[in-house]
Order: C-alpha cells, then structure tokens, then sequence
C-alpha cells in the first residue's frame, strides 16, 4: 500500500514529501516504505505504537537522517518549527528560557512574549531551562517552536509530562495555531485512541504505514458511537481502522491470507488497508521486549 | 620597569586567554576536555615536523592538530572503537611520535620543558603580532558559527531540522580549536592549553545565566590567570604555563566563595 503523492504539475508542490523511504540499522529496518506529503495549512499525525518509526519519519522528512532507500524533499526555503521528542539541556549550559527562544535564529520580543503567554509560560520567561519541570519545559519546547512563524510546525509527542488539563488546552491551541500562523502541522503521538479532532490526517505507522485516512469520517461513522457514546469530541477523537495482518512475536508478519513475510513492506503484495472499518489496534512492537500499549496491543490478536 | 619580553609575554598571554574562553565554554559544554587534550598533544608532533621540514611551528601545529581533528571525525563515522578510546590512541601515538622524532632529530637542541609547559622567554614580537591577528581571526568566524554552533550544542537534530548545518558549524569549531592550540602553545605549553580552555570557562559558569555572558567572562577570568600567573612566574621563577593554570584554579575556588554566601542567605 502506499499513499498516492499528487504530482501534477498544476498541483503546488508539498511542503514535505517522503516516498517509500526507509532506514535501516545493520540488519534491521527502523522504518520502511513510507511515503507521504503534506500541504501547506494541512494537520498531519503520525500514530502508532513504540518502536513504530514515528519519530524516525520525521527525521527523514526534516532531513535530520538520511533514507537509506527512498527519498524525501522538502521545498526550497522551508521554514521549520520542530520540537523533537527528547531534549536534555546540560547543567552548564547557562540558557534561560528567553534566550532558548532565539535559540535558532532572531526571533521579535513581542513572538517570544506572545508565544510563550499562549503557552502559559509567560511568568517563567526569565528561568533557567534546566530548572523548569518535564510539563513547564515542553511549553517552552512549544513555544520556541511557535515564535519562529514557521511554514511547517513538526510536533514530536508535543504533550509529554503535561498535566491532563493542559494537554487538552495544548492540542486546541496547536488547532488554533495553525490559522494564526497559516502553517501546516506534522504531529506524532503514541497514542493509539487519542488523535486531535482538528487532525486533517492520520497516518498509522507499524515499521511502515500501516493504514491512513481521515479521522472525522471515521468519528461520524455509526460504529464509532457504538464503540463510546456520547463522549464529547470536540477536543478528542477516536480513529479507528482496520490491519490486514499481524506481527508475530518473532518479527515475522503474517497477512490476512495465510501467508507469511519477513517484514511488512509495501511491495511484498500483501497489504490491501481501507478505511473506515471499526476496528480496534491490534500492533505491537517488532521487537518482543516492548511497550505494549495498555489494553491495545496483544500479539497473539488476529485482526484480518 | 617591566621588561621587553615580558611586556611581550602579558600581550601575548591575554590575546590567548581572551580567545580561549569563549572556545572554552564550548568545551565545557559538549564535554570536549579529552578533545582539546588529544589536540594539544599532537602539537608536540607539529613542533617536530615543523624542525624536520623546517617551517614555521606555529603552522605546522596548526595543520598537525586540524588534521588529528579531522581524522577523529572520520573515525568515529566508522565506530568501531569508542570515542573516549580514540581520542586516547590519537593523543598518545602522536605524542610519542612527536618524541621519538625530536630525538632522532640530534642536531637539534630543543627545550623540551619550555615546551611542555610553555616559556615566556620564547616570545617574540611575531608571536604576539600572530597570536593577536590568528586569535581576532578566530573570535571573528566564532562569531559568525555563533548561533548554529550553540543550538547544535543544544540539540544537533533541532539545528539541523531547521536548516542551520550544525555539522558544518562543528567541522568549523574543530578547526577552531587546532588555530588556539597552534597560538597558545608558546604561552601555556601543549599539557596545559586544555587547562587555559576549561578552567575561566568553568569559573565562569556560576556568574553567567546566557551563553554570551559566560563567553565574556571566561575570556575576562582568563584575561586576568594570565596576569597573575606570569607576575608569579617572574617573581619565583616557575614555568609559565603551570603559574597560569594554578591562578585560574585559585579563580576558579573564588568563584565558588559567593555562590554559597549568597545561598546561605537566601
């Protein structure tokens, strides 16, 4: 399976595009076979469980790794915004939380104060980055990332350590965000069931894109309520969808007719994903000692 | 009255200290102090190859320590050997090829000590003119690197993902350091640069809350290490490299003093 990429030359060019790339380390693939674009003003996420290559297919698309097979292109000039999974700053790095805001190039004091207020972390304009805690450092993760009007905001698990009111303030705002800054959005989350509403996207990663759609088509589908009711959704929704095979303990993939591949890549002639199937997820992580995610993953469920 | 040559040796020292602390931070803060030691050791090899081909020393330090940085780069693309473990065989092979060669070299008489822990007997009007004119240079492309050189000290896939080169920044700081090696060697000897590039950075670091202000004042600590530690060198007749190193340590221990009262008193 693969995402068709739109190359008509009346078309715009996207701002990011990868085509069936992939990286590996010595024997094993990282990630493999993905291919997507984003629009300009388009919010993008990329969802799956640990180990999937989410972040590894950001790095791809901002050019920070280098694919081993496939390619990936950004546009000439592109103006990036990135706020990646880790950051450790170094106790004697002297940085206060204003001076990490011009961190990557000049940024106006009215953006940094505008953004670091939206990130409610105005008061703490002044502290040293290194003493800010998990939830407080993120904002100014988010906030750094915000003041430099980007073309293309990427956010890498932009909620982790926030408390659980403030991720749903964080996710609106970044809704909100990109009308104020007209930029597109590329998100990752681990998170399997919670997605933005505001989400124009949703590509599901597994070692390689395992299905991809939009989420609003599938929270208005019946079966949607079926499965949780009248939960609010303004804020949250629930994409759900639909594997035509299964990773087995031992890497290998066994597909919905029977047959079994060393790893799942999109030539291998197995993979037929649609959309719009209720269906929970049913992935794990090829590598046996992982992070199931709670009450989502189970090796031994078979969901063709 | 101070003498010519030392008037020549305060010059020549405070033009090095000056570059070296804002060098330094960044040692500091990558944790680059077995780097630069690993590059101070090979300048040993620069002095005996500038002998043997006769050429000036300062360049061929130069060159010689560039050339250790840039095969270190190459090296650890390949990992196959830790970095620490690396830096290790390239600081002491090319010291002791460095020996070996001064020592088959017979006809020439070399101060080893002076060149262990520097001599301010040895400075002359164009190693201080070379120090102030290589050392202005210096500052000049750190400051041009400056922004991406920090943010990939802070984060290399943040500065690369948007577009700064943080590799090239880096390749660029490596060059850096071998240039301050090469100028500085005459002053504080090849055991003792690292010390001159860590020690005011270090001092520093309590009194600075941006990276710009722990620049300047590194530069000022080493500034006045330099002063004191050549007045000391004169008075009791001690090398000049370890008399510059032990007045930074006494600074560095200073800068402890205040931190502590003034947290007693909050």
């Amino acid at each position: 399976m693969s995402i068709p990429v739109k190359s008509s030359p009346i078309m715009p060019s996207p701002l990011v595009s990868l085509e069936n790339a992939g990286v590996s380390r010595g024997e094993r693939w990282l990630v493999r076979g993905v291919s997507f674009a984003i629009e300009r003003g388009e919010i993008v996420t990329l969802i799956g469980p640990n180990g999937s290559g989410k972040s590894t297919s950001v790095k791809m698309a901002l050019g920070i790794l280098a694919p081993d097979e496939g390619t990936a292109r950004r546009i000439d000039g592109l103006r990036v915004g990135y706020v990646p999974q880790k950051l450790a700053v170094d106790w004697t790095l002297p940085l206060t939380v204003s001076r990490f805001m011009s961190l990557t190039g000049p940024v106006a004091a009215a953006e940094a104060t505008q953004a670091l207020a939206e990130t409610g972390i105005a008061h703490l304009a002044g502290a040293a980055m290194r003493d800010l805690s998990g939830g407080e450092f993120q904002r100014a993760l988010l906030a750094r990332a915000i003041c430099r009007k980007p073309d293309l905001l990427v956010l890498d698990e932009p909620v982790q350590g926030v408390d659980f009111n403030g991720e749903i303030a964080l996710y609106e705002l970044i809704s909100k965000l990109r009308d104020r800054l007209g930029c597109a959005i590329l998100m990752v989350s681990h998170d399997l069931h919670v997605v933005m509403a505001a989400t124009d996207r949703v590509i599901c990663l597994n070692g390689h894109v395992c299905c991809h759609g939009t989420p609003r088509a599938v929270a208005e589908d019946p079966a949607y309520r079926k499965l949780f009711g009248d939960r609010p959704i303004e804020a949250l929704a629930i994409y759900q969808h639909h594997h035509d095979h299964t990773h087995l303990p031992d890497g290998r993939v066994r597909h919905a007719d029977g047959t079994i591949t060393e790893d799942c890549h999109p030539t291998d002639g197995n993979h037929d994903d649609h959309h719009g199937h209720d269906h929970g997820h049913g992935h794990t992580a090829h590598d046996a000692g992982g992070e199931a995610q709670a009450g989502s993953a189970r090796p031994e469920h078979d969901h063709a | 009255m101070l003498d010519g040559f030392f008037v020549r040796a305060l010059l020549a020292g405070i033009g090095v200290a000056i570059v070296a602390g804002p060098l330094g931070c960044f040692i500091v803060w990558r944790r680059l102090a077995y780097f630069g030691d690993t590059l101070s050791h090979a300048a040993l090899l620069g002095v005996a190859l500038a002998l043997l081909l006769e050429v000036n020393v300062t360049l061929a330090v130069f060159v010689v320590s560039a050339a250790i940085a840039l095969a270190l780069v190459a090296l650890q693309r390949r990992a196959t050997l830790s970095g620490d473990a690396l830096l290790g065989l390239l600081a002491h092979s090319s010291l002791a090829i460095g020996l070996v060669c001064l020592a088959f070299m017979s006809w020439v008489r070399m101060d080893l000590m002076g060149l262990l822990f520097g001599d301010v007997l040895a400075v002359s009007d164009i190693d201080v003119a070379l120090i102030w004119v290589g050392g202005a240079c210096v500052l000049a492309v750190l400051a041009f690197i400056w922004r991406p050189l920090f943010a990939a000290t802070v984060s290399r896939d943040l500065a690369q993902a948007e577009g700064l080169q943080p590799d090239r920044a880096n390749l660029v700081f490596m060059l850096l350091m071998a240039a301050v090696i090469a100028i500085s060697m005459k002053i504080v000897g090849v055991m003792l640069i690292t010390a001159l590039l860590l020690i005011p950075a270090a001092a520093a670091r309590r009194f600075a809350a941006t990276p710009e202000h722990m620049a300047a004042l590194a530069a000022l600590a080493g500034a006045i290490a330099v002063v004191a530690g050549l007045f000391a060198s004169l008075q009791w007749d001690t090398p000049s490299g370890p008399s510059i190193v032990v007045a930074a340590l006494v600074l560095f221990l200073l800068s402890l003093l205040p931190l502590h009262a003034r947290s007693a008193r909050n």
